[in-house]
């Protein structure tokens, strides 16, 4: 048998508790190429030139031999290259940020922090909870859909449908077991069922117009006009589905890594203001993209002493850049006062996180409050279970045993 | 006791007990203050203003605070970390002496030092005539004073702004005017607005930019004179095409003049250009040599640059005044061989006719552009300058994402042209000629000459020209 590469072991579900010795393995070669003909970039600086670079494009529909309709994030502003995503991406930033909505985010705080609050309320006659069903993930989801205009009740049959999408794509050596085929059968039925929803959604406020940005989006006269139908419904779904997820394993990673860093959860209690800097570092040492499959060269483009050819697909994995140690020292190490903290966990350039200002404020708070409040919490299970996706990745449950909650 | 011992015990000693005395209460200064102390200076430290103010922000004053959105007393810095300091403000250093290692202050004292920092930037030029200057309504944009005065002149609603001179201060001014629907005439006397900064090919498109939004644009034109009424207040100015332009707010934008006049006899490489001194911030000298106690940061230093032909570089720059700062804040309390360079891309930005305009590297220095990206006719683009086959600079309209790249680009003398991006190509990517104007013949520069019979007591001096 043909031995695995580095890329391909850190994509395989035994390994998704602890990518990082691949990681480390396949810095050697910051630019690599996969037998798939796949080129792989997992050192910090050649990831960042690379993001910057005009001659990458992150449309999946201009690589050679595209089969479009098959990857769920085409047409959004994540797969758009300029000018349109330009364009785009100010036609639905109108709704959620400056110049237009500068204060939404801030304005939101109160109820952030209430929706935690009820959160921590609910665990207080409990000695286990699960962080991940109890807390970070019902936080979250119920900020985006406050933030886009979904229905609460819908929460259940939308995390259905996502979390089968999630367990159906698999980039990795493991794509090709029947078990992981017949999850991915599954797929496509459940993101036309999420189209299916958000249009309905679209249709409900052109009638009846109502808060949040999806009826702001639907029925937008703004100076550049509206997103086209089909790529209205695409950024919805986006934003529903990256609004919340990525957010939901931020808040699981921090419990998680802080419970294993005592001495960095001590000096966070002491000195509650590093939770500002504090997240950051937490995004960098576990970050929720770990990597990002939609780009590929539009040119031959020289890098690292490798020529990625014209046509190829790219893979930046954020996640090992963000344990790079040419640019970031000790950088297994937990460390909430990390000088200089330039992590690419939100990535950089055009398609830097959209919604990184909420996360920002969601996971400062939750975090914050959880530590704050929840008395001598202690891991049951040290690694947790996670989640079969590799790029969104994070645990399914984080089980942990407490005293009591405080007021 | 070895030699890196001893060295080392040294920068202790002076970390603990040295005295440092900071002229320049601005950018650059605070900066270089809050570098020191995280660098572990704890010894006694002096910063010196001439404004009463503490240090602020510069850049909202043409933007913010002309339009009302912010009071020009509302820009401070936001401070980084404690700094324990001695803050000598409202009173201007007057003059330097280097072998007593004191800076004199206006109001007589001495401060000693045992190292200086000089930050002590620029100012604006005046309207020439000191009597025309003086008329009601004639205002210069540099310090927060200049931008409160301004402000409250645009709020009360003039019946013309006009601006002289089309740099970015001015650029801006009249930007801000159109936005408060001001009516607004700007006299530049190039081919077109930014043309020393950006060259005649994007200075065409400013202009451009400016005619859509209602300014009455005159380019290649001078002003003569601006006269005033019986009360003393500014009405119109004679333009050198013999017409007359009718205004009761004149902004004199004429560039900046560095502060550097009180360090006359103090034996430094201190004049029109700004003080001399090398990629460390160490202060040369008038023969050319390197100080060991003077050190210089913000828009006052002039360094040599590896990346330009080591050619002597001021960089009037925001990031250049925080940047250089840190680095001469590090070299002041370092000995070899722990002093650091500041090897800064030089960067700005502007705003302006809703445009975000942002350049790196250093325009004037290519000869030749070439639009990589996006579209100049929507006025969001890309551009890059070239010199003898590498790129040197770059500029984007609204596209400044991708300015890091060309960052880069520059960083390692790359090819000019750049490669061809994979998509949003503009209709034309042939390089053109750049078309910068000659560089201007300053008016107010020293000679210096060598004097002394033996060799070695050969030293430079100034002679100032007559006038």
């Amino acid at each position: 048998m043909v031995q695995e590469t580095p890329w391909q072991q850190a994509l395989r579900n035994a390994n998704r508790a602890n990518p990082y010795p691949f990681y480390e393995e396949m810095r050697k070669t910051p630019v690599s190429r996969q037998p798939d003909g796949t080129y792989v970039v997992s050192t910090y600086r050649e990831l960042v030139e690379l993001l910057h670079d005009p001659r990458v494009s992150s449309d999946t529909r201009k690589r050679p031999g595209a089969i479009p309709g098959v990857d769920p994030f085409e047409a959004t502003i994540i797969t758009e290259d300029p000018s349109e995503h330009d364009v785009d991406r100010r036609r639905i930033m109108r709704h959620f940020g400056p110049p237009e909505r500068p204060d939404m985010i801030t304005d939101m705080e109160p109820e952030i922090r209430l929706i935690f609050t009820e959160l921590l309320d609910g665990m207080k006659s409990k000695t286990r909870v699960d962080v991940v069903d109890e807390f970070a993930f019902p936080g979250p989801v119920t900020v985006i859909c406050k933030v886009l205009g979904v229905p609460l009740e819908s929460i259940p049959l939308f995390h259905d449908w996502i979390e089968t999408a999630l367990d159906g794509l698999d980039l990795g050596p493991e794509a090709s077991d029947p078990e992981q085929q017949r999850r991915l059968a599954a797929v496509s039925a459940r993101v036309a069922e999420m189209r299916q929803f958000l249009a309905d959604l679209f249709d409900q406020y052109r009638k009846q117009p109502g808060p949040g940005m999806l009826s702001g989006m639907g029925n937008d006269d703004g100076p550049e006009g509206r997103l086209p139908g089909g790529s209205l419904v695409s950024n919805a779904m986006l934003m529903l589905f990256a609004g919340h997820e990525t957010t939901v394993n931020l808040i699981a990673h921090s419990v998680l890594s802080l419970l294993r860093h005592p001495d960095q959860l001590e000096k966070l209690r002491r000195r509650p203001e590093l939770i500002v800097p504090g997240i950051e570092e937490l995004l960098r040492f576990e970050s929720s993209v770990q990597f990002w499959h939609t780009r590929s060269a539009l040119e031959d483009i020289e890098i690292a002493g490798t020529t990625i050819p014209a046509g190829s697909t790219i893979f930046v994995c954020y996640g090992s850049a963000n344990r790079d140690p040419l640019r970031f020292a000790h950088p297994d190490k937990l460390d909430l006062e990390r000088p200089d903290n330039q992590h690419v966990g939100f990535s950089q350039g055009i398609h830097y996180c959209f919604g990184a200002p909420l996360a920002r404020l969601e996971v400062q708070i939750a975090v914050s409050e959880f530590f704050r409040r929840v008395q001598n919490p202690r891991l049951v299970e040290d690694p947790p279970p996670y989640r079969h996706n590799q790029i969104f990745r994070g645990p399914r449950h984080v089980l942990v045993d407490i005293d009591g909650i405080r007021d | 006791m070895t030699v890196p011992a001893r060295v080392a015990e040294l920068v202790r000693d002076f970390k603990a007990n040295g005295r440092i005395v900071i002229v320049g209460a601005s950018l650059a200064g605070l900066r270089a203050a809050e570098a020191l102390r995280e660098e572990g200076f704890s010894g006694p430290l002096t910063i010196i203003g001439d404004e009463p103010h503490e240090p602020y922000d510069r850049p909202p004053l043409s933007k913010q605070v002309l339009k009302g959105w912010v009071p020009a007393d509302h820009t401070e810095l936001p401070r980084l970390r404690e700094l324990d300091a001695q803050w000598r403000l409202g009173v201007a250093a007057t003059g330097l002496d280097r072998t007593a290692k004191q800076v004199l202050l206006a109001d007589g004292e001495r401060v000693p030092y045992d190292r200086l920092l000089i930050a002590t930037g620029t100012r604006a030029r005046q309207w020439p005539n000191p009597t025309e200057a003086a008329l009601a309504g004639v205002y210069t944009l540099r310090s927060r004073d200049d931008a409160a005065r301004l402000r409250q002149a645009l709020a009360a609603g003039p019946s013309r702004v006009l601006v002289i001179g089309g740099g970015f201060i001015g650029c801006e001014v009249a930007s801000v005017c159109r936005e408060l629907d001001i009516p607004v005439t700007l006299v530049e006397r190039g081919s077109a607005p930014l043309v020393g900064a950006l060259g005649g090919v994007i200075g065409e498109i400013a202009a451009q930019m400016q005619r859509d939004h209602g300014v009455d644009l005159r380019c290649e034109v001078g002003v003569l004179s601006l006269e005033g009424d019986a009360s003393g207040h500014v009405r119109r100015a004679r333009l050198s095409d013999g017409t007359t332009v009718e205004a009761d707010v004149v902004l004199a934008s004429l560039g900046s003049i560095r502060n550097v006049e009180w360090l006359e006899g103090s034996g430094l490489a201190a004049g029109f250009w700004g003080v001399g001194c090398d990629a460390g911030g160490r202060a040369f000298d008038i023969n050319g040599v390197v100080t060991d106690s003077v050190y210089v940061a913000g828009d006052v230093a002039r360094a040599p640059h590896v990346l330009y032909e080591y050619q002597f570089l001021a960089m009037e720059h925001w990031d250049n005044a925080v940047l250089g700062a840190q680095v001469a804040a590090h070299n002041m309390v370092s000995l070899e061989p722990d002093y650091r360079p500041h090897l800064l891309l030089p960067g700005f930005w502007s705003g302006q006719f809703g445009v975000n305009i942002k350049s790196v590297g250093v325009p004037p220095f290519g000869d030749e552009i070439v639009f990589t990206q996006g579209s100049a006719k929507q006025r969001r683009f890309a551009a890059a300058y070239g010199r003898r086959g590498r790129i040197v600079a770059a500029v984007t309209f609204n596209n400044g994402k991708w300015l890091e790249y060309y960052g880069r680009m520059i960083e390692q003398s790359a090819a000019f042209p750049p490669p061809l991006p994979g998509w949003d190509r503009p209709d034309d990517m042939k390089p053109i000629a750049a078309d910068f104007p000659e560089p201007g013949v300053p008016t107010a520069t020293s000679d210096v000459v060598l004097t002394g019979h033996d060799p070695n007591q050969r030293t430079a001096e100034f002679r100032p020209r007559g006038r």
